[in-house]
């Protein structure tokens, strides 16, 4: 996206580093739980406390998921990785450093393709992926001078994934996020929550012109969802052209987002900290990857969003929209393809996805409730498709029938046939109507012999509301214009 | 290798600990004996050779994903200079 300062047109060039939790039963390098919630430095094992003389011992699933990830990021996996200390003193990380990967990391460079508004596809590198510990969390806001440490969120295994600076918008940055949600989601390597903080996010910033080498960046910290991202990044950018467009220099430095005041500001102690000292971690030796453990991982992964996507678009016609909302959760995804398998085949899948997209999604999002929870499941849902593709009822019969069906739970034949909402197609009897609602309106039935077409319509309506809505439209639309020689 | 009076207050500075000028003097000189006594190993011909990582060969052991450990919180925070419902409580840190 560019911005129009008062000297000329700048462009964004945005980097972003996800901090996504890895899903496990037991920490990075001890068998202290995972679980969220439990009461403070319960879940702590003295690995974690870092006490005098304890070892780190590395957790397979942890890798596991690392290498799923990166297999899920079309990545190179890495069969040579170090766990580096990276050095700083924080009350949250008791050993005064951070085991973390740095030279080299377990996953290398991947890819990631971003759905965007328009349905247009654009691709983004991502640089690297490495696994790390988690630090503790420090609570503020217990005592006006004190800080208070749980280490129960201390040693849970990360993986910090970094993007290439590819990301020009806000807007891509947002799709960037949703999509390697999506991917960790369907990989189930992380549970994708930015408000729990299981995904954080930090953004690096800098903006140039158009064509001109990259400037100087900043690295704005602490956004903790979608929106708050795609704001920082709005007021980073602005800020930056502002400082240049008065003859400023952009300094790089941490800045922390702060969404109430839609500012960001400089952390000022986070400057000197930048000193690190990485050296890998004596305790630890480099991890290395039997090739077969990779290829038995990669052979298991599940079919991908955009895989799934392009299966929707090609097998069932679907329109890259339409498939793109289905595919973005694995869940959505399979209760399609559950509405889309009949008793007697597959049913219409343009029909299906309009039914799954639209009332029903709808319905579920008004009600606030899950797919699991839902009143309608998906054999329902075919059940109320299958009447109208067979004529029992109209479309527009349907949408009532689905309401009734979202308030009782009862399958949409039963409430057909108790309320009696069966299509009249027998032409017979609709052209009986049709003749009476004609005679009774002879004033209408001329302007529509004066060429007055917007009549037919008015016909047609009364001919519904004769019928209680229950004629086949067709029917009567053909039988109208018989009679009217419109 | 040189070693400046402004490199020995970065290290101390990152090492929590604090010192005054006199002893910033004299540390001048010995880390930079130190330095230059490590430095000797850079007269050892060292292309090709991949960085010893351990003096045993063996493979990183990893662990199952099984919880094993925790559970004991008054143990974690037993030695603590303080601690209050189950917390660390340590001087105020936020910005």
């Amino acid at each position: 996206m560019l911005i129009e300062g008062d000297t000329g047109t700048w462009e964004m060039v945005i980097g972003l580093e996800v901090h996504a939790q890895v899903i496990s039963e037991a920490k990075l390098f001890s068998g202290a739980s995972t679980a969220f919630g439990a009461a403070p430095n319960s879940q702590v094992s003295l690995v974690d406390a870092a006490m005098p003389g304890m070892l780190p011992v590395l957790n397979r699933v942890c890798v596991e998921q690392a290498i799923r990830t990166g297999l899920g990021l079309k990545a190179h996996i890495n069969h040579f990785s170090v766990f580096e200390r990276k050095n700083y003193f924080y009350p949250d990380l008791p050993a005064g450093y951070q085991i973390s990967q740095y030279a080299h990391p377990i996953v290398g460079e991947g890819t990631i393709l971003l759905d965007l508004e328009d349905g247009e596809v654009r691709e983004v590198g991502i640089e690297r992926l490495h696994l790390e510990q988690d630090a503790g969390k420090s609570l503020h806001d217990q005592d006006p001078y004190k800080t208070y440490v749980d280490l129960n969120r201390a040693g849970v295994a990360l993986m910090e994934i970094v993007s290439k600076p590819d990301l020009r918008s806000p807007a891509e940055a947002g799709a960037y996020l949703r999509k390697l949600r999506s991917i960790l989601r369907y990989l189930g390597t992380c549970d994708g929550n930015m408000d729990e903080g299981s995904m954080r996010c930090d953004v690096n910033l800098s903006v140039r012109r158009p064509g001109d080498p990259l400037g100087t960046r900043t690295e704005t910290k602490n956004v903790n969802s979608i929106r708050f991202v795609q704001q920082a990044i709005e007021i980073e950018a602005r800020r930056q052209v502002e400082v240049l467009e008065s003859g400023g220099t952009v300094v790089q430095e941490t800045r922390l987002f702060d969404h109430r005041s839609g500012e960001t500001r400089s952390m000022r102690s986070k400057e000197e900290a930048h000193d690190y000292r990485y050296f890998p971690d004596p305790d630890l030796l480099p991890l290395e990857l039997d090739p077969a453990w990779v290829a038995e991982i990669k052979a298991a992964l599940p079919e991908l969003p955009d895989a799934k996507k392009r299966r929707f678009m090609e097998d069932f016609g679907l329109s890259a929209y339409d498939a793109q909302v289905l595919v973005a959760e694995q869940a959505n995804a399979a209760f399609f393809e559950a509405v889309l398998q009949g008793p007697k085949g597959r049913r219409d899948p343009k029909t299906v996805a309009n039914w799954v997209t639209g009332a029903y999604f709808g319905a579920l999002n008004a009600s606030g409730v899950g797919l699991a929870e839902a009143p309608v499941d998906a054999e329902k849902l075919g059940g109320l498709l299958d009447l109208i593709a067979d004529d029992t009822i109209s479309g527009r019969i349907a949408k009532d029938v689905f309401e009734e069906m979202w308030q009782t739970g009862r399958p949409a034949g039963e409430i057909v046939e108790a309320k009696g909402l069966k299509q009249i197609t027998d032409t017979g009897e609709i052209e009986a109507i049709v003749d009476k609602i004609v005679a009774d309106n002879p004033d209408q039935a001329a302007q529509v012999a004066e060429g007055n077409q917007k009549v037919v319509g008015w016909f047609v309506g009364q001919v519904m509301k004769a019928t209680q809505g229950k004629a086949n439209p067709g029917v009567v639309n053909k039988l109208l214009k018989g009679k009217l020689g419109g | 290798m040189a070693i400046d009076k402004a490199t020995v207050y970065g290290i101390a500075r990152l090492a929590r600990i604090r010192i005054d000028e006199a002893q910033a003097q004299s540390l001048v000189g010995e880390l930079g004996n130190i330095l230059d006594w490590v430095e000797q190993l850079g007269e050892v011909d060292t292309e090709g050779v991949q960085p010893m990582t351990s003096v045993v060969e063996m493979r990183l052991p990893l662990r199952e994903d099984a919880v094993t450990d925790g559970g004991k919180p008054d143990d974690i925070v037993k030695n603590a200079p303080e601690a209050a419902h189950g917390f660390f409580v340590v001087p105020k840190v936020v910005e």
